[in-house]
């Protein structure tokens, strides 16, 4: 962690995408609180308004203001986007880690996973959306399912390696139990790699979640996401370009901050890379 | 080699019957009859019944996977649930679109992301290099199908210049400036694509500069140009080759959303009708059909990189 503050302190876009991402973060944490207007107040005096001093990212068909949506947004996306990161970092680590650690477990586990790799991740996604129907816990499972396989094929590799290293046979010999050699010699060891994965799933995350929301099987329609406020738009492409543009910066924006932290991240983390750095 | 490529090869058969199994198994997933999922909550309790027993859903299940795995072996699929034609003439149908869109995109992104990872890596650290790899990273990172919606709202609403939406067959329709409607789709694809080739290649090209046999050649005093292209560019490109062979996936997640939205009638608008009319019959033999090509194109990619790269000892 220390590295990844020095290389930071080297490197300004990665404070710029730090600075980013604590602002979402921010909007995360506070939600509607901190919206210079109430996202879904209908006005419609007011519609199709183009940016202004009074309305920053102007007004949508309804009459909402463009910039407490996007902001409100943001929390429902981020907030959305961490907990499937979670579901993805619990599952992959531990049946990446048992099928690495376990061999004949192994073989098994990791020809499903061949097998739910084979298919584009957004189709399964897309599917398992469609069948449950749209929704907060839908989306969570249907992305969590889809890159949970990903990580876990990572954690596997690693593992393998990790497994046979010396001093996971000395703690064997000593008579550590199998479950606490496999957190305190295996799955702590190869954190850093997990980590660095999962910043770039936590991109991959939101530009799925957007997908779904636009192919119209993720959020209800009618809740403020990204996704939806840019599916919404397209109706009025060349009357209120300024509903496409701004929410498409938001998702553009994050995703380019974390890819950068997650860069530096792996510059930080992983020896091999040290060379670049220089 | 021979040896490898018919390991590899015979590889292939228990994955695609994982795929199969999946594929089989992922309508019946979902709780319910699959017949009264298919048909929608209004419909008629002997509507239900009658299409329950055409698909055979009341057999027991491993009776239903042997027939749909010996239909499956002779390419029969069915017939769609909804437009009531054969599940593989439907694709075959829809090809065209998708074969045209994934070619040009994989030639525009494969030529410029190359070109761009190698002159940010050999003028690495310039204002050149930082200006390319930061628009690299803004348009890998992008929505794509925020992308193609911009790309149609200044090239086809505002500019006018190219069609924002649809796509007349170049096939059914003989004429071939039809293929103008699917500049934008290409490009959509294309753009984002670029910038990840580029920012691999240039990673790639940084990699081998850094080895000792490009010092070597320097040392002998060959000329730059052909120690970038002779020694340099040969070994860099293998990577690369991999990795665009696997980023066949991708391009068809992508022809999903773009088709969908440039309402273009490809392979990929087929999948999203299909999943949102639960036309289950359409959606397994599509899923099929997309693992097929991607364990095939998979094969082919390590097969071209085993021959490329004699070094790599395969056991």
């Amino acid at each position: 962690m220390r590295k990844f503050l020095i290389l930071a302190r080297k490197r300004p876009i990665t404070i710029a995408a730090l600075a980013v991402l604590a602002v979402m973060l921010f909007l995360t944490i506070l939600g509607p609180a901190t919206t210079p207007f109430d996202p879904n107040k209908m006005q419609a005096k007011s519609r199709l308004q183009p940016p202004n001093t009074k309305h920053w990212f102007g007004t949508d068909n309804f009459g909402r203001d463009t910039l407490s949506r996007i902001m409100v947004a943001t929390r429902l996306t981020l907030g959305t986007s961490l907990c499937i990161l979670v579901l993805i970092a619990f599952f992959g680590i531990a049946i990446g880690s048992v099928s690495g650690y376990y061999r004949p477990a192994g073989a098994v586990l990791m020809r499903m996973v061949d097998a739910a790799m084979a298919f584009p991740s957004m189709l399964i996604a897309l599917f398992l959306a469609s069948i449950m129907g749209p929704g907060f816990i839908t989306v969570l499972i249907a992305v969590a399912a889809v890159y949970t396989p990903r990580l876990a094929r990572l954690v596997h590799g690693i593992t393998l390696t990790i497994a046979t290293n010396t001093y996971v046979s000395a703690a064997k010999a000593v008579g550590v139990g199998e479950l606490r050699i496999l957190v305190r010699y295996v799955i702590l060891n190869a954190l850093s790699p997990i980590i660095v994965q999962c910043s770039f799933q936590l991109a991959q995350i939101i530009l799925i979640l957007a997908i779904l929301d636009f192919l119209g099987v993720g959020f209800p329609p009618d809740v403020p996401s990204w996704g939806n406020m840019i599916a919404t738009s397209r109706v009025y492409i060349t009357r209120a370009p300024w509903l496409l543009i701004f929410p498409g910066v938001a998702i553009s924006l994050a995703v380019i901050s974390i890819n950068i932290v997650g860069d530096t991240l792996r510059d930080a983390l992983d020896p091999h890379a040290q060379e670049h750095i220089h | 080699m021979t040896d490898f490529i018919v390991r590899r090869f015979l590889l292939m058969i228990p994955i695609m019957l994982m795929v199969g199994v999946i594929c089989f198994l992922l309508i019946h997933l979902v709780p319910g009859n699959p017949a009264e999922l298919m048909l929608g909550p209004e419909a008629d309790g002997a509507v239900i019944a009658a299409l329950t027993k055409k698909m055979g859903y009341d057999q027991p299940l491993y009776m239903q996977f042997l027939k749909w795995l010996q239909m499956v072996i002779r390419l029969d699929f069915g017939m769609s649930i909804y437009s009531h034609q054969p599940v593989v003439s439907l694709i075959a149908h829809r090809a065209e679109a998708s074969i045209f869109i994934a070619c040009g995109a994989t030639i525009l992104f494969s030529f410029f992301g190359i070109l761009v990872g190698i002159i940010s890596a050999v003028k690495r650290n310039t204002w050149l290099d930082q200006v390319s790899m930061t628009l690299s990273l803004t348009f890998a990172s992008a929505p794509s199908f925020w992308i193609g919606l911009n790309l149609m709202l200044i090239f086809a609403a505002i500019l006018g210049w190219l069609p924002g939406s649809g796509y007349p067959g170049v096939i059914e329709t003989g004429n071939i400036s039809n293929l103008r409607y699917l500049i934008l789709p290409c490009l959509t694809i294309a753009i984002p694509s670029t910038g990840l080739i580029a920012r691999l290649t240039r990673s790639f090209f940084i990699d081998i500069l850094s080895m000792e046999y490009i010092n070597t050649a320097r040392a002998k005093g060959l000329k730059e140009s052909v120690v970038l292209i002779k020694h340099a560019l040969r070994n860099a490109l293998i990577p690369v080759v991999a990795v665009i062979g696997s980023y066949f996936a991708e391009i068809v997640s992508l022809s999903v959303i773009i088709e969908t939205v440039f309402n273009v009638p490809g392979v990929g608008r087929l999948v999203v009708e299909s999943i949102l009319q639960r036309d289950y019959p359409t959606l397994q033999a599509l899923l099929m059909f997309i693992a097929g090509l991607y364990v095939v194109v998979n094969f082919l990619c390590d097969v071209v990189y085993a021959v490329l790269d004699p070094r790599i000892q395969y056991d």
